[in-house]
């Protein structure tokens, strides 16, 4: 729960501003961008995850090292993917 | 000095630990405490206390959202899971832990209509498509996680859904520091500051402690190099004899957090007066509750919510690890009566809690070590 994913922007959704998809580790799911105002955010952006919601925008290095340190810590990232997995984020 | 868990970095981390112990002072020890449970993981699963001089001591702090949890507030959400008509929902981490009257999965087992949401948004989501249900959302965490709880009752007031509400348990982190520093049982010299929480706050909130208290404090990245530049940073903060708040995780956290996520977190909660730590007691200012504005969306004015007390089981010691006064295996019923499958204390059942940490890895690389020095 704490654990920050890394994401990869893949669209900003025109209906919805304050969501994206986004790709996390091959999953992709509906991400809220709304705390992250006025940053501008396009697909091929990396931001760090929790919960559902992005929380900072991070440079693909970063993403890189903290997909890596994720990995290396095993179950408990194994966990929240299979949680995002399930999760079916949208807006009414 | 042993090298017990390899990884890429290992010579940086070799050349950095020799860094650190040229910093110490002949016959002084060090005390650091890392506040959150994500470098307590990175600590024991990279074996990061075997790179560091006899002199260091990596002591682990509160920063275990579920770790904090006490008993009663379990008891509360399993009651309020047992109105007629409630769906509750909370994160996978609390699924385990144990109340007064068991975990959600045994209230669960009794009937209990309990579901395990990634997101609060997810909560929603059920509350959306079970228009006659009542659905409840146990939120847990520190500022990481506030902000997310409090965006996701602003959409649900936006979209007037009238079936959802929250059981509010979130805490903040400065407290808890100061609650500490405070502590009559633990001499500290510096800390290694919460990386993620950070994104949230900022670094500004810990200037009271190298103000106020003289201790340094460096916010810190997960990574294993980060960890040990934090200790380094400390370290040459002590050698020079001051005491300053640094940002070795400037790469995510800006200097002033997210200052929309602070917004939004004030426009929807306010402090309690007080609430009640697992293992620290009564701190006073130091938890979040949803703001009269907002009452709609408050489990605690919606439901009667019974509110007793529950003393800690006598064996569990959890109180004195998140202190960081003991080490996990220093616990009489860690490893044995207490493992992560069926555990006593809440540090056990989270996977950023420092026994739970310690049991999967810790162990596991001081038996490598065991075997290395065998053959």
């Amino acid at each position: 729960m704490c654990l920050g994913i890394p994401g990869e922007i893949v669209e900003i959704l025109s209906d919805h501003p304050d969501l994206a998809k986004v790709d996390v580790s091959g999953v992709r799911r509906a991400i809220n961008i709304g705390l992250l105002e006025g940053e501008a955010l396009a697909p091929g952006d990396w931001i760090l995850i929790h919960v559902g919601f992005a929380l900072s925008k991070i440079d693909e290095a970063e993403a890189r090292s903290a997909l890596d340190f994720l990995e290396s810590i095993g179950q408990a990232y194994e966990d929240e993917i299979a949680a995002l997995r399930e999760s079916m984020i949208e807006q009414g | 000095m042993r090298f017990v868990d390899e990884y890429r970095d290992a010579d940086k981390a070799r050349a950095l630990a020799a860094r650190i112990a040229a910093l110490c002072e002949p016959g002084r020890a060090y005390k650091f405490m890392e506040v959150c449970g994500g470098h307590t993981h990175t600590i024991y699963k990279h074996g990061l206390e075997d790179y560091l001089p006899p002199a260091v001591t990596l002591v682990h702090g509160p920063g275990c959202p579920v770790c904090v949890i006490p008993m009663g507030r379990v008891d509360d959400a399993i009651h309020i899971a047992e109105q007629p008509g409630v769906i509750m929902t909370t994160f996978g981490d609390m699924m385990r832990v144990p109340g007064g009257r068991g975990s959600f999965l045994e209230a669960m087992a009794r009937g209990a209509d309990i579901r395990m949401v990634y997101s609060p948004l997810d909560a929603l989501k059920i509350a959306r498509e079970n228009p006659d249900k009542q659905v409840v959302f146990m939120a847990i965490g520190f500022e990481t996680t506030a902000p997310s709880t409090a965006m996701t009752i602003l959409r649900a007031k936006a979209e007037g859904i009238g079936n959802f509400s929250v059981f509010c348990n979130h805490v903040t982190i400065i407290p808890a520091i100061k609650a500490i520093l405070d502590s009559p049982d633990l001499r500290l010299d510096g800390f290694i500051g919460p990386g993620h929480v950070s994104t949230v706050i900022g670094c500004r909130p810990y200037g009271f402690i190298a103000r106020d208290y003289g201790k340094p404090l460096v916010v810190a990245g997960f990574e294993p190099l980060d960890v040990l530049q934090s200790v380094y940073q400390n370290l040459v903060q002590l050698a020079e004899g001051r005491a300053a708040v640094e940002n070795q995780y400037a790469r995510v956290v800006p200097w002033d957090g997210n200052p929309k996520a602070l917004a939004v977190i004030n426009e929807v909660m306010e402090l309690r007066p007080h609430f009640e730590w697992r293992g620290l007691g009564f701190i006073s200012d130091s938890a979040l509750r949803v703001t009269e504005r907002y009452a709609a969306f408050d489990a605690e004015r919606i439901f009667r919510i019974p509110g007793g007390r529950v003393a800690d089981p006598q064996a569990c010691q959890c109180g004195e690890v998140l202190k960081g006064v003991l080490k996990p295996w220093e616990c009489k019923v860690f490893g044995t009566a207490c493992t992560p499958e069926t555990p006593i204390g809440t540090c056990m059942v989270s996977s950023e809690g420092a026994c739970a940490a310690y049991y999967n890895f810790g162990r596991f690389s001081r038996d490598r070590v065991k075997e290395a020095t065998r053959t």
